[in-house]
C-alpha cells in the first residue's frame, strides 16, 4: 500500500485521494488472519464449517464454540476478531428479535443480512468507531412452509381475501458480511486464512447447478476446512460444523451442530482424501500440475 | 384533622380547593386490567401412561357462548420435547406462546443440546410467571397443563392456572373436563403406580372417551379437536382429530332444559 504513511490511513470515515478507506482495509487484514471459516448453500439446506486454531492445550476439546445461533433457522460464523464476531452475533440476535415482535415472523436470511451489512458500514463512518475486524458468513433456511406467524391460532381463510397463495416459498439462503458492509449471497462462501484455497475447492463443486445434497455439503465442508489447513500443518486445530435444513429435512428447519456420527464420518473421509492427494503427490507430481 | 382516609396526603380542600380529579388519568379514568376472559377455550385433559403422556383440547374458540372460531390450536410444542396444553383466553394464549418461543430461541442459543428445558422446568417457568401476573393484579387468563418429560426421562404432568396455583396428577382435566373428564381418567389412573401400568393405546382411547363426553355435555366444546402423545421418541401432534362413534342415545332421557313442557 503506497498511501501508507500519508496520514489517510489514521482515521475512518476519511477518504484516501484515490478513495479509499484505509480502516476498512486493515480491518480486512485481520480477517485476512484468522481461522477459516467456510459455508456451503446445498440444494436442501446450508452448511457452516470453521477451522478452530488451538492456542492453548489448556483448552477444552470441543468447548468455546465458534458457531452461534441467531434464531432457530439461522447461524453465523465469522473469522478475524472474535469478540467483534461476539458483538456481530449479539446484534444479530437483536435484529432477528426485534423482528419477531414486529411482524410476528421469523426474519428471513436476507433481511438479517441486510440489516446486518447496514450495521457493519455504519462501522465505517465516523471517527470515533472502528470497523468490525470480521466477515461474517449467515447462513439460514427460510420456512418452505406457508409463512409462520408466531403466536397463531387458527389456519385463516382457505380462499378468496386473506386466502393463501400458492407457489414456492422460503429455501435455504447464505451471505457473507465484510468489514465494509458489503454483503452479497453466495453458493459457497470463504473466509480467513485459507479462503484461497477454500475458494478453489469450493467452485470445484458447482454449487449453482443445485446437484450438491446436504449430507454430501457436510462432508465436502469438512474436506475444504481440512484443504485450506494444510498450508500451515503445524497449527493444531478443531472442525466445528453446523447445519440447517427445511421442514422435512435432518434438522427440521433448525439451525443444528452436526451429529457427532455424521461429523467422524466427514472427518475421517477429509483425512483420507488428504493422505490420498499426498500419495499422488509423491507418485505422480507431474499428473498433478496438468490438473 | 380530616379522619378520611382518602383525603391523607393531598392538598387541603378547605386551603386550595376541591382537588380536580380529572388530573387523575388521562382519559377513561383509572387503568384497568383484565376483568375477565374474551375469547376463550374451554377444558385441556391429559394423562400419564408407562412411557409417557396423552394430552387433548377441542378446537374451537369461544366468544361468549357463540363457537366464534373452530381451527384454533390449543395444543403448543415447546422445544420439541414438552406440550402446554391452554384453555381460557386465547389472547393470553397466544401472548404465552409468543414468550415461549422467545424462550425456547433462547435456549437455542446455547450450543450444548443436552441442556434444554424440559417440562418440568417448562411448568415451573409458566407457573412463576403466571404467579407474579396475578401479584401485578394483571392475570393472564388460562389454566394450563404442561406435558412431558422430567429431567430423569419419565412423564410429567403438571398443571397451572391465572393465580399460578400449582398442582401434579397421574391425570389432569382443566376447565369442565375437572368435573366430567377427570372421574372417568381417575377410573383407569387413580394413582401413579396404576399409571405406569397405562399402555399408550389404552392411555389414548381414555383421552378420546373424555373429549367424546365432553362433546356431549359441554355446551363450548366442539368435535374437532386436538391430541398429542408425548414420549421419548419426541412429540406425536395431530391437530385435526375428529370425534368418532357418537352415540346420542342419551339424549332423549334428558329432561327440563330449553323449550320441552315436560
Amino acid at each position: 500500500m503506497t498511501s501508507i504513511g500519508t496520514g489517510y490511513d489514521l482515521a475512518n470515515s476519511i477518504f484516501s485521494p484515490d478513495g479509499r478507506n484505509f480502516q476498512v482495509e486493515y480491518a480486512v487484514k485481520a480477517v485476512e488472519n484468522g481461522g477459516t471459516s467456510i459455508g456451503i448453500r446445498a440444494k436442501d439446506g446450508v452448511v457452516l464449517a470453521v477451522e478452530k486454531v488451538i492456542t492453548s492445550k489448556l483448552l477444552k476439546p470441543s468447548a468455546n464454540k465458534r458457531i452461534a445461533t441467531i434464531d432457530k433457522h439461522l447461524g453465523a460464523v465469522y473469522s478475524g476478531m472474535i469478540p467483534d464476531g461476539r458483538h456481530f452475533v449479539d446484534r444479530s440476535r437483536d435484529e432477528a428479535r426485534s423482528w419477531r415482535d414486529t411482524f410476528k415472523t421469523p426474519i428471513s436470511t436476507s433481511d438479517l443480512a441486510s440489516r446486518m451489512g447496514g450495521y457493519l458500514q455504519a462501522y465505517t463512518l465516523y471517527q470515533s468507531v472502528r470497523p468490525f475486524g470480521i466477515t461474517a458468513i449467515v447462513g439460514g433456511f427460510d420456512s418452505e412452509l406457508e409463512a409462520p406467524v408466531d403466536g397463531e391460532v387458527g389456519s385463516g381463510p382457505s380462499i378468496g381475501a386473506g386466502g393463501k397463495v400458492e407457489g414456492k416459498h422460503g429455501g435455504p439462503g447464505l451471505y457473507m458480511i465484510e468489514p465494509s458492509g458489503m454483503y452479497w449471497g453466495y453458493y459457497g462462501a470463504a473466509t480467513g486464512k485459507g479462503r484461497q484455497a477454500a475458494k478453489a475447492e469450493l467452485e470445484k463443486l458447482n454449487l449453482a447447478e443445485g446437484q450438491l445434497d446436504l449430507k454430501q455439503a457436510v462432508k465436502e465442508a469438512a474436506r475444504i476446512i481440512y484443504v485450506a489447513q494444510q498450508d500451515n500443518k503445524d497449527k493444531e486445530f478443531e472442525l466445528e460444523m453446523t447445519w440447517i435444513s427445511g421442514a422435512n429435512g435432518p434438522t427440521k428447519g433448525r439451525h443444528e451442530e452436526v451429529p457427532k456420527e455424521l461429523m467422524e464420518e466427514a472427518e475421517r473421509l477429509a483425512k483420507k482424501a488428504l493422505e490420498g492427494d499426498d500419495e499422488d503427490d509423491e507418485k505422480k507430481d507431474d499428473d498433478k500440475m496438468e490438473l | 384533622m380530616d379522619h378520611r382516609p382518602q383525603a391523607w396526603g393531598r392538598p387541603r380542600d378547605d386551603v386550595y380547593g376541591a382537588y380536580d380529579a380529572s388530573y387523575m388519568s388521562t382519559n377513561n379514568g383509572p387503568t384497568q386490567h383484565t376483568q375477565q376472559p374474551i375469547v376463550t377455550g374451554t377444558s385441556v385433559v391429559a394423562i400419564k401412561f408407562k412411557d409417557g403422556v396423552v394430552i387433548a383440547a377441542d378446537n374451537l374458540a369461544s366468544y361468549g357462548s357463540l363457537a366464534r372460531f373452530t381451527d384454533v390450536k390449543r395444543l403448543r410444542k415447546f422445544a420439541g420435547t414438552s406440550v402446554v396444553g391452554f384453555g381460557g383466553d386465547v389472547s393470553d394464549m397466544q401472548y404465552l406462546d409468543r414468550h415461549l418461543t422467545e424462550l425456547s430461541i433462547d435456549e437455542a442459543y446455547k450450543s450444548d443440546p443436552g441442556h434444554s428445558l424440559n417440562a418440568r422446568n417448562l411448568h415451573k417457568y409458566l407457573s412463576k410467571l403466571m404467579y407474579h401476573r396475578r401479584s401485578k393484579f394483571d392475570p393472564l387468563w388460562n389454566s394450563l397443563l404442561v406435558a412431558g418429560l422430567d429431567d430423569e426421562q419419565k412423564p410429567f404432568l403438571a398443571a397451572t392456572d391465572l393465580l399460578g396455583t400449582t398442582f401434579t396428577s397421574p391425570s389432569l382435566a382443566t376447565g369442565f373436563g375437572s368435573v366430567l373428564a377427570q372421574p372417568i381418567m381417575r377410573r383407569y389412573a387413580p394413582d401413579e403406580e396404576s399409571a405406569a401400568q397405562l399402555t399408550q393405546e389404552k392411555a389414548v382411547e381414555v383421552i378420546k372417551e373424555c373429549m367424546k363426553v365432553l362433546f356431549y355435555r359441554d355446551a363450548r366444546s366442539m368435535d374437532k379437536y386436538s391430541i398429542a402423545v408425548i414420549t421419548k421418541d419426541g412429540v406425536d401432534l395431530k391437530e385435526d382429530e375428529k370425534l368418532e362413534n357418537q352415540s346420542w342415545a342419551f339424549a332423549d332421557r334428558i329432561k327440563g332444559y330449553g323449550t320441552q313442557t315436560v
